[in-house]
């Protein structure tokens, strides 16, 4: 048995010092200073960020398993009927391409505001709405576009191009519900009168909000190529 | 307490290798020409799982009774060769071993289902539905007729869906709830399943396939010892799956052909 | 996206309320505890499960007195239709599978004692922690409605094949409402253990407090985050599998059910369906699933040994890499369970060889744990009794695997006996003594007072030799040729195996009843048992440096700093045979050799 003499312990080093801290990022950390959003180091970043990546990463395991479903099935009998997509596919697009716009400005205006270099909480605030109200309007375009497929006949068990693709975005749209609660959660932490918002929340918000732009782009591609 | 479970581990991994060891329960004989190696394979893998399990309960037990009664003043000793030692002994041993027996198993797998049943293998057609096996003898025009699931009824015991009055090669078509072979003739079972999963086992003709519906599944195999065989379904298909069952009959040739004949007339 | 700011205004006291402190808490160690109690639960359910079953395929005539309560169609007279006993069967695999080997070792322990042995005051997201019990919850409530409703559970197994578990109630009793309900049940038991995963995997990499690095980690939290990291994959796949299974039945939907089927002589109106695209997706989570259910195990085994053999293992570092390569390779192997089922052939060789090469990490852990032994100062207690119980019910039921990973083999042992004795020896027996091992080395933490170790050892000898004389012979039936999920034994071929049978019934019976001396002592040392110091084995690790029971908030005002590696017994200098981990004491390290 090979012993050697203890070396020190090893402390992370590179964050700033920590008060109460235990080690990356305890309870303690979470407490913002006296409950303000402006001037709050944030020191709990780590979990919350991890966390969102990990989520992520559990939702991609899953469209995963419905995209392999979905090719198996494709192979598995002739009966698959091409499937025209409703146009209002590509409008709802676009108002969720420009909702992740919207946020990233509204992201950096809350940067502004806590840096006190924007003096009013209503502008960040304004933007979250844009894209809140942006992200209902996609949660519409979708069921216009559910009804538009319904009224040419096609309903869940018609086919299975057209039972995929009530699936695949009825499960997007019930993970876009998380990310509209999310950004609710944003608004109401911004707008008290003593913000309560923590810069982890926020990011954590808005990078779920982007993956789901980009999960909707991808599904989009796989309805378009395979339906 | 040490020496007790040390013991009693040991008698345990005795007691588990005698029935074995006594030949009691093997498989039944086999009846297939494939089977041999699918045997020899058994054995082997048994000789190298047996060694491997008797070897590890044996030195559980011989450690647990050696060092159980330490002194605490005794320092703490390491394993000759330490991990590094063991780590090899577990590649080069048992990696390497279970290597050789996969390469080795696959000669077996390939008789079974990588070489194409010969173009004169007797077609017959295995159809699976809850709880019953029939099988379909194309008859001499050797062609089968299509099959209609509109058509099937177990009441008027039309069990493929055969619509002989509009499908001439429906006509001559037998069916039976028994499967007899020729004995030594290669035989290609067409598999097809009426309702939900079911599997065709054999255990003395050393098959087993899943019937998959909506999926056209075959296996070819060719027997070589005459007599009646269980053949039982192995995938859960619902309330009587314990009681779907049906008879493999290996009859030489005159008498297979007597039996077909006798079959004909019944239809 | 999360609120935990209200709930850390309130951190260093316990919420007020009986309904906050001890329902919808949210403490992780509370959380663990209901999950454990959810386990013993499920546990006792599945267990009177199996002795119906066995008693039934001894006596099959066997009347069961009370058992026409539960069903009046499916027990008339306390005796056990065909269907029912397949309904029974598929509720056993069920509970035990999801509610009993997924819960106990890994949501109970994991959350009890992952966020103590990093270091950390709790679960970084203490909210998403407790929707994931109260998920799992519903989802156990769920399954067992299904005996409730008027055809009972599904009888298609806890594997539930399509077609037979997509059809719906024609093909089959149970097969409609009960199905629906195990697919809902499933579906759900999915969410709750995906929201355990995260915190799982974030609590383990970004919770570890001041000096805890990864290779300081106890391995029972390295055993929790591998687990974690697989179920976070392996539940994600298993949800939409359900998901599409549902609406197949509810929806007139053709996922997993073909074409031109004929059920009762009608013609189903479905088309074009994949039913081995629900074996694939199934088994891409029933694989993982059996080591989800055992790696805990060995973390827990591990820890346990290692506290009373006084001395590291060989080396920490393989035995985490070889349980990381075990869940790497989980995934490419899931096709072992398909060599028979209509999937082309060359793929169940391209499955079989990684399946063998399980057998390498597993040998690795197996040898590293037996030649850790060598050269010892083994103290044998309940504890260390059930852990080395563990190794030697791991490679019983590990070596049948060889057999099983062979599809050659496979042939002739596919759907006998022979598999249901693999895997009942080598997942749920092993993984229930790693279970067993954890509740008697933790019970004195957890409550304060020690378990009872005369009884702890009574309930070990008859476990033991019970599960052998359980599950050994069913080796022996499925090699000559018994197959599984029968309800009788009605032909020539099988009768002979009936006194066979019988004696495995005899023996689950008293090994069953074995568990009551288990249960009792559980209860009575809550109550009663000896006062507990705050580290009776004299351990190292973090949860042992904090009072028995833990407080509300783990370490107090305290915050732990780690200086050591996790396992440091037989120390030289140390003033004691070992060195705590926060213990700031210089000592020689005890070190993996290089």
């Amino acid at each position: 048995m090979a012993t050697t003499v203890h070396e020190p312990p090893v402390i992370d080093s590179g964050h700033p010092p920590r008060h109460g801290a235990s080690g990356n990022g305890g309870r303690g950390n979470w407490v913002p200073a006296a409950g303000k959003v402006r001037g709050v180091h944030d020191h709990s970043s780590a979990a919350s960020r991890t966390g969102i990546w990990v989520g992520l990463a559990g939702i991609t395991m899953m469209f995963a398993a419905f995209t392999s479903a979905l090719i198996v099935r494709q192979g598995s009998a002739m009966d698959w009927r091409h499937l025209v997509l409703p146009p209002v596919l590509y409008l709802n697009t676009a108002v969720l391409l420009a909702s992740s716009v919207t946020l990233e400005i509204a992201r950096r205006r809350v940067a502004a505001f806590a840096r006190d270099l924007e003096d009013r909480v209503g502008v960040p605030l304004c933007w979250l709405y844009l894209t809140l109200g942006l992200g209902l309007m996609f949660v519409g375009g979708q069921c216009v576009a559910w009804s538009q497929l319904k009224a040419q006949g096609l309903y869940l068990a018609t086919n299975p191009s057209s039972s995929f693709f009530y699936v695949l975005t009825a499960v997007h749209l019930l993970h876009m519900l998380g990310g509209l609660g999310g950004l609710t959660l944003v608004i109401t932490r911004l707008s008290r009168r003593v913000p309560t918002l923590r810069r982890s929340t926020l990011d954590t918000a808005s990078y779920y909000w982007h993956f789901m732009d980009v999960l909707w782009l991808y599904l989009l591609w796989l309805l378009w190529m395979r339906l | 307490m040490a020496k007790v479970f040390a013991v009693t581990v040991i008698l345990i991994a005795i007691g588990s290798a005698i029935p074995i060891l006594m030949h009691k329960w093997v498989p039944p004989v086999d009846i297939s020409t494939h089977g041999p190696l699918i045997d020899e394979q058994l054995s082997e893998t048994m000789v190298e799982a047996g060694i491997s399990f008797l070897a590890a309960q044996f030195i559980l037990g011989l450690f647990v009774w050696k060092y159980s009664n330490t002194p605490k003043s005794a320092k703490i000793r390491n394993f000759p060769g330490g991990a590094t030692g063991l780590v090899t002994a577990a590649v080069l041993l048992v990696g390497l071993e279970a290597m050789a027996l996969g390469i080795f198993g696959a000669k077996a797998w390939a008789s079974v289902y990588f070489t194409p049943p010969k173009p004169d293998a007797l077609k017959i057609q295995a159809q699976a539905g809850q709880f019953a096996f029939y099988f379909r003898y194309p008859g001499p025009d050797g062609r089968f007729g299509p099959i209609h699931p509109d058509l099937i009824n177990e009441g008027t015991q039309n069990f493929f869906g055969l619509d002989p009055d509009h499908d001439p090669d429906s006509k001559d078509d037998i069916v039976t709830a028994e499967l007899a072979v020729p004995v030594n003739r290669e035989v290609h079972l067409l598999m097809h399943a009426k309702d939900v999963g079911h599997s065709f086992f054999v255990r003395e003709l050393r098959i087993q396939q899943d019937f998959v519906p909506g999926l056209d599944v075959s296996v070819h195999f060719t027997a070589n010892k005459t007599g009646r065989f269980e053949i039982v379904c192995t995938q859960l298909c619902g309330l009587g799956h314990y009681n779907m069952k049906a008879y493999l009959s290996v009859l030489s040739q005159p008498d297979y052909d007597t039996w077909l004949k006798q079959q004909a007339t019944m239809q | 996206m999360h609120d935990m700011s209200a709930h850390a205004l309130q951190h260093h006291a316990p919420p007020p309320g009986f309904v906050r402190k001890h329902i919808f808490s949210l403490d992780h160690k509370v959380i663990g505890e209901q999950y454990y109690g959810l386990a013993l639960l499920a546990v006792l359910i599945g267990m009177v499960l199996s002795w119906i079953m066995r008693l039934h395929l001894a006596w099959p005539d066997v009347h069961i007195p009370g058992l026409q309560l539960l069903s009046k169609n499916g027990a008339p007279g306390g005796v056990l239709t065909p269907e029912y006993y397949l309904q029974l069967m598929t509720m056993h695999g069920t509970i035990m599978v999801f509610f009993v080997l997924t819960t106990a070792p890994f949501a109970a322990f994991g959350n009890y004692f992952l966020p103590i042995q990093v270091g950390a005051e709790d679960m970084p997201f203490p909210r998403f922690n407790m929707m994931s019990f109260w998920v799992t919850f519903v989802s156990f409530c769920v399954a067992v409605a299904a005996f409730f409703v008027p055809d009972g559970p599904p009888l298609s197994g806890w594997t539930a094949y399509a077609p037979l578990s997509a059809l719906g109630a024609i093909a089959g009793p149970g097969q409609g409402m009960g199905q629906v309900l195990w697919a809902v049940s499933i579906a759900i038991f999915c969410v709750g253990q995906l929201l355990g995963a995260l915190n799982f995997i974030t609590t383990t990499l970004d919770m570890r407090c001041k000096g805890m690095s990864l290779m300081r980690l106890p391995l029972t939290v390295w055993a929790w985050f591998i687990t974690s990291c697989m179920g976070l994959t392996a539940f994600a796949v298993l949800l939409p599998a359900c998901i599409l299974l549902f609406l197949d039945h509810v929806a007139g939907t053709s996922f997993f059910i073909p074409g031109d089927l004929v059920v009762s002589d009608t013609l189903q109106p479905h088309a074009g369906g994949s039913t081995l695209l629900w074996q694939h997706l199934f088994w891409f989570f029933g694989h993982p699933e059996v080591y989800i259910a055992i790696v805990p195990g060995m973390g827990i085994v591990s820890h346990v040994l290692i506290t009373n053999m006084r001395r590291p293992m060989l080396s920490h570092r393989v035995l985490i890499y070889s349980m990381g390569a075990l869940a790497f390779l989980s995934y490419m192997v899931y096709g072992h369970h398909m060599f028979v089922s209509g999937m082309n052939p060359f793929s169940s060789l391209a499955f079989s060889f990684p399946t063998l090469a399980i057998t390498i990490p597993s040998t690795i852990i197996v040898l590293i744990w037996i030649g850790s032994l060598y050269g010892s100062k083994l103290r044998i207690n309940s504890p260390s009794l059930f852990a080395l119980g563990f190794i030697s019910l791991f490679v019983s039921g590990g070596v049948s695997g060889f057999f099983l990973a062979q599809p050659s083999i496979d042939i002739i042992l596919h759907a006998t006996y022979f598999v249901v004795g693999h895997f009942h020896l080598v997942m749920a027996l092993a993984a229930t003594f790693g279970i067993f091992a954890g509740t008697y080395f933790w019970f004195p933490k957890i409550t304060g007072r020690m378990m009872n170790e005369t009884l702890g050892k009574i309930h070990f000898w008859f476990t033991f030799v019970g599960a052998y004389c359980i599950f050994m012979p069913f080796h022996y039936l499925g090699m000559a040729g018994n197959v599984r999920r029968y309800q009788a034994f009605v032909d020539d071929f099988m009768q002979p195996f009936i006194p066979v049978h019988k004696f495995i019934t005899v023996a689950a019976l008293v090994t069953g009843g074995a568990q009551i001396l288990f249960l009792y002592n559980l209860i009575y040392s809550r109550f009663r048992g000896q006062p507990a110091s705050e580290n009776p084995w004299q351990a190292t690790s973090l949860e042992w440096t904090i009072p028995s029971p833990p407080p509300f908030n783990n370490f107090g005002d305290r915050i732990p700093v780690v200086y050591h590696d996790p396992y440091q017994y037989g120390v030289d200098g140390a003033s004691d045979d070992y060195v705590m981990q926060d213990s700031p004491e210089q000592t020689q390290s005890v070190r993996d050799e290089k």
